[in-house]
């Protein structure tokens, strides 16, 4: 495969996994979650690697996931404690970023981790960096990541479809037919993170944030059953990653901020055209019922 | 709110530094004004009128004006004299690299903020706790709305120059939810929190002084931080000690009467 192609599978791979799990987190109203994990999932794999002072994939990931739980720990334990939701995301996020920050300004120096890196990402050097699998022939490690985690993501979603969609839709009907919840919730912590990690490279933190909830906002204009949700969700992910890239090289910029920026525009022409909750189609509504 | 909004001034900065081509303090905060505008104003129709939630809205205008933002980096560093890195302290912010000239905007706006807040104070009360009766005193809640956003845009785009677009909404909330468990009055609660900010402003200040290269504002969040965890726990209001000994009292007082004689008499002890 061409260098192009291993960079629109990948940013396509990025589209479809956070497409998929966007769907729940707009849902759960926990969008705000998302940004929150994708700041602090730095902290955990600064400890992570000042602990094995390796940065292979492993380690990364059991830090971030344990990061992103860590959390969404913290933030239901202050919620709990009288401080208001959105506060205490603000408070805890804020502060473990902080720590991570200060932890590679001062403990890691010049390894291969910075903070720009990290917010930004470098789509561009996917395709150098790459392993040798049987049958498959190379392939980039951060692309093979990413295939590892939808396979993942599309493993927990669809194993526990019913489970998720009573505890999205109506978690006390959940809690009293005996579906754990909580445990429900911490999962899909997990699972935003590990999300949010392996998107990382391809796309930086904060794009990741653009990538979980913007396609999914624009699905949730268009219909209102939940796996035609999905479906769209993934399908708007693909296309404004792949439109990003060209973009992003038509005017020869950060590939990242295109893409997140080509999600914004998804995401208007739904608010315009969606026949259900656009703008044209609630302009036209009045005049049909007449 | 507070995030989003110190997220999506980001293009606006970069786009008054792309027209004018000069890094001008006063430019770029306007810039950053604009653009912050802007994405409120959006967050605002996107929740009025979809039945798309705020906290999405918000999420959405955050991501895609920082995506916007960081797309047109590149193109600034292109086009003019190469001159990027003063941009970059605006985005991670870098106190130190501050002149006296910024120093002075910054604290002309820091005191025409005050001064509003100062001045409407009364109005403020009405309009937080009770704006169903502020309607009936005929004063226009869009109105205040849109000063409140547009003292919020202000407030912010003054801080970044300090902590960074990132760190900003640490120091908008921290401080007022530190003090939060200290006091019930809006008042004192107004005046502690400035304080609490202040105090980790200077002392976040000086810690990363200390240090070659340290980050300023992640030391600053982090004093704020540390604040807000000994008002969890010491505050006079709602302190956790303090909740925790009024359990233990009522307690207490409930199983006194619970084996006061009166009962005992009645049936078996």
């Amino acid at each position: 495969m061409t260098y192009t192609m291993w960079i629109l599978l990948t940013a396509s791979l990025v589209g479809i996994s956070c497409g998929i799990v966007g769907v729940f987190l707009i849902l759960r109203r926990m969008a705000m979650m998302s940004d929150a994990i994708s700041h602090t999932v730095i902290l955990g794999i600064v400890v992570a690697y000042l602990m094995t002072h390796s940065l292979s994939g492993i380690h990364m990931f059991i830090g971030a996931a344990f990061a992103g739980v860590l959390t969404a720990f913290l933030v239901q334990l202050l919620h709990s404690k009288g401080v208001q939701h959105e506060a205490s995301i603000g408070v805890v996020f804020t502060i473990l970023f902080a720590l991570g920050v200060i932890l590679i300004a001062t403990k890691v120096g010049n390894a291969h981790l910075d903070v720009q890196h990290a917010l930004m990402g470098e789509i561009s050097f996917i395709p150098w960096n790459t392993v040798q699998i049987p049958l498959l022939g190379k392939i980039p490690v951060a692309t093979l990541t990413l295939i590892i985690v939808l396979v993942l993501i599309i493993f927990i979603i669809g194993l526990f479809y019913k489970e998720w969609k009573i505890t999205t839709f109506d978690p006390a009907l959940a809690a009293s037919i005996g579906i754990p919840v909580l445990g429900l919730h911490y999962l899909f912590m997990t699972l935003i993170s590990v999300t949010t990690v392996a998107a990382f490279d391809a796309v930086g933190a904060i794009m990741v944030v653009a990538m979980l909830i913007a396609p999914a906002a624009s699905a949730y204009l268009w219909t209102d059953s939940l796996f035609k949700m999905i479906v769209l969700s993934a399908i708007f992910g693909t296309i404004s990653s792949v439109a990003g890239y060209y973009f992003a090289v038509w005017i020869d910029t950060s590939i990242s901020g295109s893409m997140a920026f080509a999600t914004g525009i998804v995401f208007f022409l739904s608010f315009i055209f969606s026949p259900r909750h656009g703008l044209v189609s609630n302009w036209i509504r009045p005049l049909r019922t007449k | 709110m507070s995030d989003s909004l110190s997220h999506a001034a980001l293009p606006g900065v970069v786009i008054a530094f792309l027209l004018f081509q000069v890094k001008d303090l006063l430019i770029l905060i306007i810039g950053a004004s604009f653009s912050a505008l802007l994405g409120a104003h959006f967050i605002i129709l996107i929740k009025s009128t979809t039945r798309i939630t705020s906290d999405t809205a918000m999420g959405l205008i955050l991501a895609v004006f920082f995506g916007g933002g960081v797309m047109l980096l590149p193109i600034v560093n292109r086009t003019s004299s190469g001159n990027q890195a003063g941009l970059d302290t605006f985005i991670y912010g870098q106190a130190a690299s501050m002149i006296g000239s910024d120093v002075f905007l910054t604290s002309v706006l820091a005191g025409f903020v005050i001064l509003i807040v100062m001045i409407f104070f009364k109005e403020w009360k009405l309009y937080l706790f009770d704006p169903d009766f502020a309607k009936g005193l005929n004063l226009s809640l869009n109105v205040m709305n849109m000063i409140y956003i547009l003292v919020l845009v202000l407030t912010i785009v003054i801080g970044i120059q300090a902590v960074g677009v990132i760190l900003m909404s640490a120091l908008l909330i921290i401080p007022p939810v530190s003090a939060r468990h200290w006091t019930h009055s809006f008042r004192m609660m107004l005046w502690l929190s400035g304080g609490i900010g202040g105090v980790s402003g200077a002392v976040g200040t000086t810690i990363s002084a200390l240090g070659t290269s340290w980050p300023t504002g992640p030391f600053i969040v982090l004093t704020s931080g540390f604040i807000f965890l000994i008002s969890l726990f010491f505050g006079t209001k709602k302190g956790l000690i303090v909740e925790c000994l009024i359990h233990r009292k009522n307690k207490k007082e409930v199983q006194k009467q619970l084996f006061s004689p009166s009962v005992v008499k009645g049936g078996n002890p």
